[in-house]
């Protein structure tokens, strides 16, 4: 009791004692069960990324990954599977970032009237929480029958669009809305147009934001196999994008949706626990890479209170 | 006024919505003086400052009746080009904004602005504009580094160099020195007196010493209205109004 306080664990337990017996079990059943719902749930998830790693990673080497499969030669690889995942990406961020950060823009910078601009951003969170199948649907009825693009890479890349872009949108207009208003008023002051301003001011103090919206949506992105399923097709045979129909025509599965082909239609489970390994390597990767942003810009906004 | 007049209101009034912040303003503000506004907060000193270049125009719901002149072209006209009246009417503001990048391209983001791109131009413009901010010596040698790590009272200097880089005609200071220590004051008061021999300078301040110091005119507002205009020895040592000598003998403000 003499001794200055350590820690405030020790603190507590000598309130514990003074506590009545019936209190004090209480107290101990309360922490207990919490250290057992925390327990329960760290058990769960690290018994299963060993169990993925167990599985999987015997069937793992440098082959797997650079080959494609082939059935005369009685070879696995994921070789297609990684390109089209690249492919989906790239395309989806092609086409999402003009969009996203435009409306975002738009939305903070440009449009007067509030309750719009409010009920759009309720729209769009709305939006982001829907289950990606409904985006599915609509992508197979739109862009590959409607539109005629059937089931291709290109037309599954469209429905991610659909679906990531309220995503960007909002992590956007997040980042935009954290650029001190004097930065503005001191550009305007110096006979900046808005556009000038936005462009040479606002867009280089929220690049941060926006980088990490696109990581967050490439996380969806490379997690997303309903959409894929629905329109970009489910094949593991390599694309020819250079050849005939090139990168227009291509169709095949993404590294989630040929998981899924390995597990439920051709039952070679070792095969899907490898993708699987591939997958968790690339979203802890995206993870690390968007909590690294996330704090680089902290830091950024500390140094500019001073 | 024996000099030339530079700004002119006439009946200026000023609406946040409803509300009304300027009422019937009537002011000659001359050419290549001080001319210091002040009263108590609220009062509507800043917001007159920064209808001078439409600075108000950002804030959503604001309405302006009467006139404003700049050498007799109306402020609020609708021909009038925002773009041109700013760089003829700078601004420093209250709390030092440098952008987020080097010195240089700070001081160089007017001129940019306005057309200047040929790099010998916009050297010699960032070394002049910083000489006529006090502030060359003391950061020639880092024009590359980043402006967040200047002090604040030289974050200051190089905001007001970067107003003067566009070679502004009039430069308005809403309180520039409200957040310094006073050595960076005194320093600021100093620039300011040597300013009035190039530009016309209008200044919002709460320091009513600061005033007497800098100010060649000065001018009370009190609740939107314009109590007392005149020369500030005048002004502070027969003031004509009773609100005015009750302000300035700090017995309320």
């Amino acid at each position: 009791m003499k001794q200055p306080v350590a820690s405030p664990v020790p603190t507590q337990e000598r309130d514990c004692r003074k506590l009545s017996p019936r209190r004090r079990a209480y107290e101990v059943t309360m922490r207990s069960l919490l250290y057992l719902c925390a327990g329960i749930t760290c058990a769960l998830l690290l018994s299963l990324i060993g169990y993925i790693l167990y599985r999987g990673l015997p069937e793992l080497s440098w082959e797997f990954l650079t080959s494609q499969e082939s059935i005369l030669k009685k070879t696995d690889g994921i070789l297609p599977a990684i390109q089209n995942t690249l492919y989906v990406i790239i395309v989806t961020l092609i086409f999402i970032l003009p969009l996203g950060v435009g409306s975002a823009i738009y939305l903070t910078e440009y449009a007067s009237n509030r309750k719009l601009v409010s009920a759009i951003e309720f729209a769009t969170e709305t939006l982001s929480g829907i289950p990606s199948i409904l985006y599915a649907l609509v992508g197979m009825l739109v862009f590959c029958q409607f539109l005629g693009l059937s089931k291709t890479l290109i037309a599954g890349a469209f429905t991610l669009v659909i679906m990531t872009l309220p995503t960007i949108i909002r992590t956007t207009q997040e980042s935009l809305k954290t650029v001190p208003a004097s930065y503005r008023e001191g550009a305007l002051g110096l006979g900046a147009g808005k556009w000038h301003m936005i462009r040479t001011i606002v867009l280089p103090s929220s690049i941060d934001g926006i980088v990490t919206g696109c990581i967050l949506a490439i996380g969806r992105i490379v997690g997303e196999s309903a959409v894929l399923m629905f329109t970009a097709g489910m094949s593991t045979a390599m694309q020819d994008f250079l050849g005939k129909g090139g990168l227009l025509k291509s169709s095949g599965a993404t590294l989630t949706v040929a998981l899924y082909v390995y597990a439920k239609e051709r039952a070679k489970y070792d095969l899907a626990f490898s993708v699987a390994v591939v997958l968790l390597v690339i979203t802890f990767g995206i993870n690390l890479c968007a909590k690294v942003m996330g704090k680089r810009m902290k830091g950024k906004k500390g140094g500019e209170k001073k | 006024m024996n000099t030339q007049t530079i700004l002119q209101a006439r009946d200026l009034d000023l609406f946040y919505g409803e509300n009304q912040a300027l009422k019937a303003i009537n002011m000659e503000i001359p050419q290549r003086r001080i001319t210091a506004l002040i009263g108590p907060s609220g009062c509507g000193k800043s917001t007159f400052l920064r209808t001078i270049n439409r600075m108000n125009d950002l804030i959503p719901g604001v309405s302006v009746r009467g006139q404003l002149t700049y050498r007799g072209e109306d402020i609020y006209s609708p021909e009038i080009d925002v773009t041109w009246l700013r760089k003829k009417i700078g601004m420093v503001f209250q709390k030092a904004n440098p952008f987020p990048m080097s010195i240089y391209d700070n001081i160089a983001y007017g001129p940019r602005i306005h057309g200047v791109r040929k790099k010998a131009e916009l050297d010699r413009i960032v070394e002049e504009s910083l000489r006529g901010a006090a502030l060359w010596d003391e950061v020639k040698d880092r024009l590359k580094k980043s402006a967040l790590g200047l002090s604040g009272g030289q974050q200051q200097r190089m905001c007001i160099a970067r107003a003067l880089a566009v070679q502004p005609d009039v430069l308005l200071m809403d309180e520039s020195t409200s957040a310094l220590d006073p050595g960076s004051t005194m320093r600021i008061e100093e620039l300011m007196s040597q300013l009035k021999e190039r530009y016309t300078v209008v200044i919002v301040t709460h320091n009513m010493q600061q005033a007497v110091r800098v100010s060649d005119h000065c001018a009370f507002f009190l609740l939107g209205e314009l109590v007392e205009y005149g020369p500030t020895q005048q002004l502070f040592s027969q003031p004509k109004d009773k609100r005015t000598e009750d302000y300035i003998t700090g017995r309320f403000g």
